[in-house]
């Protein structure tokens, strides 16, 4: 880990949120801190509330108790497009891309949030919009070159392998230039090679442009080796918070993950 | 981009420039706004001018003195093809020191030798991965005093002493040249055409790799005789992908640019090759066997896959092609309907295909390192690609023989080129001398004095003959050509090269010295033959289990068995016809250390790792057990546990041509 990076204050703070789904309780009474520029995991079996956690946190769902603080600001009821206006951007589980789209393409809807002209302007393909586009299309190169993903720049993404597109969701959710970065199981199913490849992306993303990154990952060599900070959640309720090494000696993670002796 | 900036004139008429620094400042001034350089950069193509290219190095050369290079001190260049990495050669020879480039693939740990046994004073790097290589390694280079970095993503942080971002570098640079405007042409100027330019480490397919030192001379006579016999002017486009470690990328990349003033390109990535090719369009090109082997297979396998009326055109307008194509690109006479034929096929499938592959301005290809297969020669000639097949070595600058234009035998290398001469010893062995013969090898005086004679002809390590039309033959490494117990001449390469004209078998080795029979080990080209695969409804889940199906060794016989046939035809080799192969359960792998870095097998090693393969071979079992050692990409290793079948394949008598 680098020693140079700052990590800064809090900048995204939820507090004691409640999620229910009819009478199945998601999340019960969870609290956790986002600090600047930190990677953090959150961890847990499956069906532990992590990807609700992350949906709270951008505003998909909306919790029933508790209240998200981001930037020193609380909000009420946030819809996912005003969390990306204000700097969370954000990968899914299953990819969420447009597969008939090129790479670029796709990764330019991506800077759509950044694009001022209106319609007519841009079906005339004349005076802001053009200027936004060259300076979109910048933007996105650099993204392209900094994900080392050049050689697909014009293929469509549906003709490329599971880990391809996974690079691609990311290059996607950076060119919103976020300052928060949540990623929904960014490693699922790839192999050793493309998890490494993957874990330098991340770390140089967060060392690079400073992004908060904030990740949901079942791999734990992974998640011990990137992470500054692991939450871990089982059944919807926080079981653990700390640094990787204060979890791999927390008795109730220990519990959660391998069982105990009855 | 620098900005463009002046450059005093180098050379006053009638002299002729005898050193790289001189020639660049000769493009300078005669043709300083034409591009030198380009480089992809954000998605499009950024262009450096001769006069920019000057002016770049001269801020990198000055920059360099001013952290401590010092004439005759060797300066490493590691990373891919990028201008900046070229430009680093230029500044090391205008400073009268010795560029040395490494593969950029290596591992730290192989870097080591190299480095150290060059006594490196510098190096200069593409990025990260190379700095975090010299750092690991370089409490074990006491020499080293710098590392120059050119992408500086993920440096930031990077607090060591002695690293330096290339801007840095230039800028200390020119701060120089604004307070001592002579220093650098005075450091050109003491350049002599015999002064060394460049060392390259041979691939070490036996033992430590050595250093080849070249001087101007050699390098500049060379790259001009080569430019003259082609005809290459100013504006020919070059692609330059191939490892900057390399003697070949060394000539075609930078040394006949730097002769002729012609345009290189660097690609985005070692990835987009293709679409650079396309984008650029060279009319200038040079790749190994393997790559035209991978063009063409992908050009078959999509047209396996193209509809119905496509396919037919496709096959009929090749078909012409192999007829008449040849003839007209050799400019013999043809008939007129043939050329209407050919001209229609221009329109409909040539110009099409190699517009696909980047060939389109395409005058001249280049191959080299192996032998190609006839059907590779016929199918580019066909289109119109005038590819031919190049002999040579490091030791020779690699100019040693080359096809004729007219005259192209897809099984010889061609005839010596101008200045060179070749003879065979009486051994059978390859000797060759010329201007472009290596200065010595690197404090190997020993070595040097083994392959060179006092006379100056070198020892290639190749065996071979001429053939009746003046064609140099290589037939196998000298060392490797043995006997078998019957007493019959075994030249494995020969036999590995006939195997890999087919395109399902992507590598052989064959056995036989010493034994009553030859045997073959065999990696199946996965693309080609899981495309066959594919056809068939046979299921796999990988190489392993695909190289272990019957039916894929049924179709690897048919192919040894029409080697066999053919063998047998030719009473010098129908001894080592093959009896019995088996398919290998993994790819041979550099990593692995069983190839080269350029993908030479190593015969010896693998011999050893799995010797009881070959007892098998050489026995009647029908499979054996072998366990082997893989290295992940990632640095680790593990243990791969495999049965191995073996069958056998049928010979033939030999044939009674050899009346006499």
């Amino acid at each position: 880990m680098n020693p140079h990076r700052k990590i800064g204050d809090v900048i995204l703070q939820a507090e004691a949120i409640s999620l229910s789904f009819g009478g199945v309780k998601a999340l019960t009474n969870i609290s956790l801190e986002v600090r600047e520029h930190e990677v953090l995991s959150i961890i847990g079996p499956n069906g532990a509330g992590k990807s609700s956690m992350l949906n709270v946190i951008n505003g998909v769902y909306h919790p029933q108790q508790g209240r998200v603080i981001y930037r020193g600001e609380a909000r009420s009821k946030m819809r996912p497009h005003e969390a990306a206006r204000q700097g969370i951007a954000r990968t899914f589980q299953n990819i969420a891309l447009f597969k008939g789209m090129s790479v670029l393409d796709n990764i330019m809807t991506g800077r759509n949030l950044k694009m001022r002209s209106n319609f007519i302007q841009q079906a005339l393909y004349w005076g802001r919009t053009q200027r936004e586009e060259i300076a979109n299309r910048e933007q996105v190169e650099k993204i392209i070159d900094f994900l080392e993903i050049q050689h697909i720049r014009k293929t469509p993404v549906g003709r490329l392998p599971y880990g391809l597109q996974k690079r691609v969701e990311l290059a996607r959710a950076l060119a919103a230039e976020p300052t928060l970065l949540l990623l929904d199981e960014p490693m699922a199913g790839m192999n050793v090679e493309e998890k490494q490849d993957m874990c330098r992306f991340i770390l140089d993303v967060n060392d690079e442009f400073g992004t908060t990154i904030v990740l949901i990952e079942h791999d734990m060599g992974v998640v011990m080796d990137i992470s500054d900070r692991v939450v871990v959640l089982d059944y919807g309720k926080k079981i653990g918070d700390g640094t990787p090494d204060e979890i791999r000696g927390n008795a109730d993670v220990i519990a959660a993950y391998l069982g105990t002796a009855h | 981009m620098a900005k463009p900036e002046t450059v005093r004139p180098a050379i006053a008429h009638g002299h002729t420039a005898d050193t790289f620094p001189k020639l660049l400042l000769a493009h300078a001034q005669q043709r300083g706004a034409r591009p030198a350089m380009r480089e992809k950069d954000l998605g499009i193509w950024q262009t450096w001018s001769w006069q920019e290219v000057a002016a770049e190095v001269r801020a990198l050369a000055l920059g360099l003195a001013s952290k401590g290079f010092k004439r005759g001190d060797r300066l490493a260049v590691i990373g891919d093809n990028r201008p900046r990495l070229y430009m680093a050669i230029m500044a090391a020879q205008c400073l009268g020191g010795v560029p040395v480039p490494l593969y950029q693939d290596s591992a730290a740990e192989e870097m080591v030798f190299v480095l150290s046994d060059a006594e490196v004073a510098m190096a200069v790097v593409e990025d990260q991965e190379q700095v975090d290589k010299l750092l690991e390694i370089r409490d074990r280079l006491p020499t080293l005093q710098a590392i120059v970095y050119d992408d500086a993503r993920g440096l930031r942080h990077y607090q060591h002493s002695g690293l330096y971002d290339i801007a840095e570098i230039l800028g200390a640079g020119r701060v120089q040249h604004d307070e001592h405007p002579q220093l650098f042409q005075n450091m050109v100027d003491l350049g002599r055409g015999s002064d060394p330019a460049i060392m390259l480490y041979t691939s070490g397919t036996t033992g430590h790799p050595k250093g080849v030192l070249h001087t101007n001379d050699s390098m500049i006579i060379t790259a001009r005789n080569a430019a003259n016999l082609e005809g290459l002017t100013e504006h020919e486009e070059v692609l330059a992908y191939l490892p900057m470690a390399w003697v070949g990328d060394n000539l075609f990349s930078y040394a006949q640019s730097m002769v002729t003033g012609f345009c290189v390109s660097c690609p985005e990535s070692s990835d987009t090759v293709m679409t650079d090719m396309r984008e650029i369009g060279p009319t200038y090109y040079f790749a190994p066997p393997r790559v035209y082997e991978n063009l063409l297979t992908q050009v078959m396998i999509r047209m396996e896959d193209a509809g119905r009326l496509k396919y037919r055109m496709f096959h009929y307008f090749m078909d012409h092609a192999r007829r008449v194509g040849t003839a007209i690109l050799e400019g013999k006479p043809v008939g007129f309907w043939d050329r209407v034929g050919y001209k229609l096929g221009e329109l409909l499938v040539y110009g099409p295909v190699k517009n696909v592959l980047g060939f389109t301005r395409l005058k001249l290809a280049y191959t080299a390192g192996e032998a190609i297969g006839p059907e590779l020669f016929d199918f580019y000639r066909a289109l119109g690609v005038n590819i031919k097949q190049l002999y040579g070595q490091t030791e020779a600058y690699v100019m040693v023989c080359v096809h004729p234009n007219d005259k192209v035998k897809p099984d010889t290398v061609g005839v010596p080129v101008p200045g060179v001469e070749v003879k065979i010893a009486d051994s059978g062995e390859v000797l060759f001398r010329g201007p472009g013969t290596f200065h010595s090898y690197w404090k190997r005086d020993d070595a040097t004095a083994e392959t060179r004679n006092s006379e100056g002809w070198v020892h290639s390590g190749d065996a071979g003959f001429f053939d009746e039309d003046g064609h140099l033959k290589i037939i196998d490494r000298a060392k490797d050509v043995g006997r078998m117990n019957c007493g019959s001449l075994f030249a494995p390469k020969y036999l590995e090269n006939k195997l890999k004209f087919f395109q399902q078998i992507k590598e052989v080795v064959a056995f036989g010295d010493g034994c009553d029979y030859a045997t073959a080990f065999i990696n199946i080209d996965l693309i080609a033959v899981g495309n066959w695969a594919e056809k068939r409804g046979l299921a796999y889940t990988g190489y392993t289990d695909l190289a272990g199906q019957e039916p894929v060794y049924e179709l690897i016989r048919e192919c040894i068995e029409k080697m066999n046939a053919d063998l047998a035809t030719d009473p010098r080799l129908a001894g080592s016809q093959i009896r019995r192969f088996l398919i290998l359960h993994k790819e041979l792998d550099a990593d692995d250390g069983e190839l080269t870095r350029t993908r030479k097998v190593r015969r010896k090693f693998i011999a050893e790792r799995y010797a009881p393969l070959i007892a098998a071979l050489n026995s009647d079992a029908r499979d054996c057990t072998i366990d082997a050692q893989v290295k992940f990409e990632d640095g680790r290793s593990g243990n791969i546990r495999a049965t191995v079948k073996i069958r056998d394949a049928k010979t033939f008598p030999a044939t009674a041509k050899e009346a006499a």
